[in-house]
């Protein structure tokens, strides 16, 4: 049985297009990212069943679309999870009459998915006998996240879970929407148009804009390309890479860690152990670039590399960087006055100051 | 006597609220929910009777029911009555005179309802007609008392379809309204105000239960 998730697709929704043939590996998140209208959710909507698609959607061997050969399964057929960005918990039950509703219908049980499994991992004991309208949206998505879980899906589709929510409720979140994949294995896409979520969360990422596929692959690998980062906008640019841990400097609070060979360290997280691989997050405007390594400094990161691609637009004041620091790349964004004063060019030996870094995950 | 005007109407009411329920529901489901371009076209005939005077309604009913027509014969032959100036005839009468009391509540119901929370019903397994009575009528159950209560009451207060095609048949089609108006016509005004009395404080004490109930039900089944 082909265990991976074989989309061809095809959507007009007015003026609007969504073309995307990919062939999705079945097993831990799929992100899937673009800025808005890129056709996102109209994807995930697809392949709910809940928008007329032309072409064949096939799930771990079972066909939920092949116009070719008239074959439409309708929505409730397909085995699915769908989580709404407005979570869409039935008003007229309480949070467990909401659970049970997904988990009468859910057929076949899979008794990896228990109710009570459930319940505990999403901490709801508490909630059960209360009313939706009761409820915080961190706590709505909760709840829909795991009536979502007990329908016990193939395939989880999570329709940007976070975009309603503010900084706390997002954070608040985001450690159940990690243990998902973990705790449950249903292999998940995840729709976001915030490039955070998607570094935190992915494996893979899928970017669309305009309703064609512009990447797709490790998200590491995605994220650190030009053209994506001129999609998450220039705030948000910046560099997802792992990093191992070489040890913890318990007088200066702080822990060390190797990428591509050279030392970066950050505020002590003692948590992860010495040899762990830990994802870092760079944002492109927290790096700056010198020919010749600086001394009388305090950014004590810096890295030693080569110029990967030098990006310049003559309408812009900005330039970016793509540093190799052996093999990992961390992208600068400088001004294009300073690019041409230091004369930067392809293959040249730079060093990345790295003004701050955070730990992803 | 007059007891039997009162029985008769309330009765009349009462059959004509729970067909129009059976029929009002997948009408007003199938306007709220389809694409179709006969939509408008099947709105506007639902809300005829609320503009058509009912002398026209009765007039056209007369036509279609009577014994020489052919849906009058076809009942004449099954039944072995007539359509026209029974219970019955009055029945069928009723249902299209209310319909618009049932199915625009109805109607506006579903459209709140809207589509969101039968996607979340289709991808929780439920299949079309469970996830009908499952939340969309939950979730309209106020939309359903509106409009079976307006029902009830709009059959109640009917007269001009009642008099073109029932009557004045005592414990046949003779509803309280038609009694109000024999009263009236033999000057036996005692009797024709405590009729009306009766259907004024009835008529308001339903508008107020509607109302009232608009205002503090809150969306939850029952």
């Amino acid at each position: 049985m082909p265990s991976d998730l074989d989309i061809e697709l095809s959507v007009a929704l007015g003026d609007f297009r969504l073309d995307v043939a990919e062939r999705v590996p079945f097993a831990g998140i799929t992100g899937v990212f673009g800025p808005s209208a890129s056709g996102k959710s109209t994807l995930l909507r697809a392949l709910a069943g809940f928008e007329p698609a032309r072409g064949h959607i096939v799930v771990a061997g079972e066909t939920w679309l092949d116009t070719a050969r008239g074959v439409a399964m309708p929505p409730f057929r397909r085995r699915c999870g769908f989580l709404f960005q407005d979570a869409r918990l039935f008003a007229h039950l309480d949070v467990a009459g909401n659970l049970r509703y997904a988990s009468r219908r859910a057929g076949n049980v899979d008794p990896a998915i228990s109710f009570d499994d459930v319940v505990g991992a999403f901490d709801l004991e508490p909630l059960l006998p209360r009313r939706v309208d009761a409820l915080s949206g961190g706590e709505r998505q909760r709840v829909a996240l795991a009536r979502t879980l007990l329908t016990r899906p193939t395939l989880l589709l999570l329709d940007e879970p976070l975009a309603a929510l503010d900084l706390y409720r997002k954070a608040e979140i985001l450690p159940y929407l990690e243990s998902l994949s973990a705790r449950f294995h249903v292999p998940t896409l995840y729709v976001s148009h915030a490039i955070d979520e998607v570094a935190r969360l992915a494996d893979r990422t899928l970017v669309l804009t305009d309703g064609r596929v512009r990447a797709f692959g490790p998200t590491p690998a995605v994220l650190e390309r030009l053209d994506v980062q001129s999609i998450a906008g220039p705030l948000e640019a910046s560099v997802v890479i792992e990093a191992r841990v070489t040890g913890h400097d318990t007088g200066y609070r702080l822990t060390r860690l190797d990428v591509g060979g050279e030392a970066i360290s950050l505020p002590e997280a003692s948590h992860l152990d010495v040899g762990a691989t830990a994802r870092l997050r760079i944002r492109a405007r927290d790096v700056a670039v010198a020919t010749a390594r600086p001394r009388a400094l305090s950014i004590r990161n810096v890295l030693e590399g080569t110029v990967a691609e030098l990006v310049t637009d003559p309408d812009s004041p900005f330039a970016e960087v793509l540093v190799d620091v052996g093999g990992e790349h961390v992208r600068a964004r400088i001004t294009r006055a300073a690019a041409d004063d230091l004369g930067l060019e392809t293959g040249q030996s730079v060093f990345a100051l790295v003004k701050s870094v955070s730990l992803d995950g | 006597m007059d007891a039997g005007a009162v029985g008769l109407t309330l009765h009349l009411a009462a059959v004509t609220t729970l067909v129009l329920l059976l029929l009002g529901t997948p009408l007003a489901w199938w306007l709220a929910t389809t694409r179709s371009v006969l939509r408008p076209a099947v709105e506007a005939l639902t809300a005829l009777p609320l503009v058509l005077p009912p002398t026209v309604l009765g007039f056209y009913l007369l036509i279609l029911l009577n014994p020489t027509a052919p849906i009058g014969a076809f009942w004449v032959e099954a039944t072995g009555t007539t359509l026209t100036f029974s219970f019955a005839g009055l029945v069928v009468g009723s249902v299209i005179y209310s319909l618009p009391f049932m199915v625009q509540p109805l109607h506006g119901a579903f459209a709140a309802v809207g589509p969101g929370p039968l996607e979340a019903a289709a991808s929780l397994r439920a299949r079309p007609l469970d996830a009908f009575f499952t939340v969309a009528v939950p979730l309209s159950v106020r939309g359903f008392v509106t409009a079976c209560v307006l029902t009830f009451a709009h059959t109640v207060g009917e007269f001009g379809v009642v008099l073109m095609i029932g009557g004045n048949i005592p414990g046949e089609t003779r509803v309280v309204s038609i009694a109000i108006y024999e009263h009236v016509e033999t000057l036996r005004y005692a009797d024709a105000h405590v009729l009306s009395a009766a259907l004024l404080g009835f008529s308001f004490l339903v508008l107020l239960a509607v109302y009232g109930m608009n205002r503090r039900f809150p969306v939850r089944a029952f």
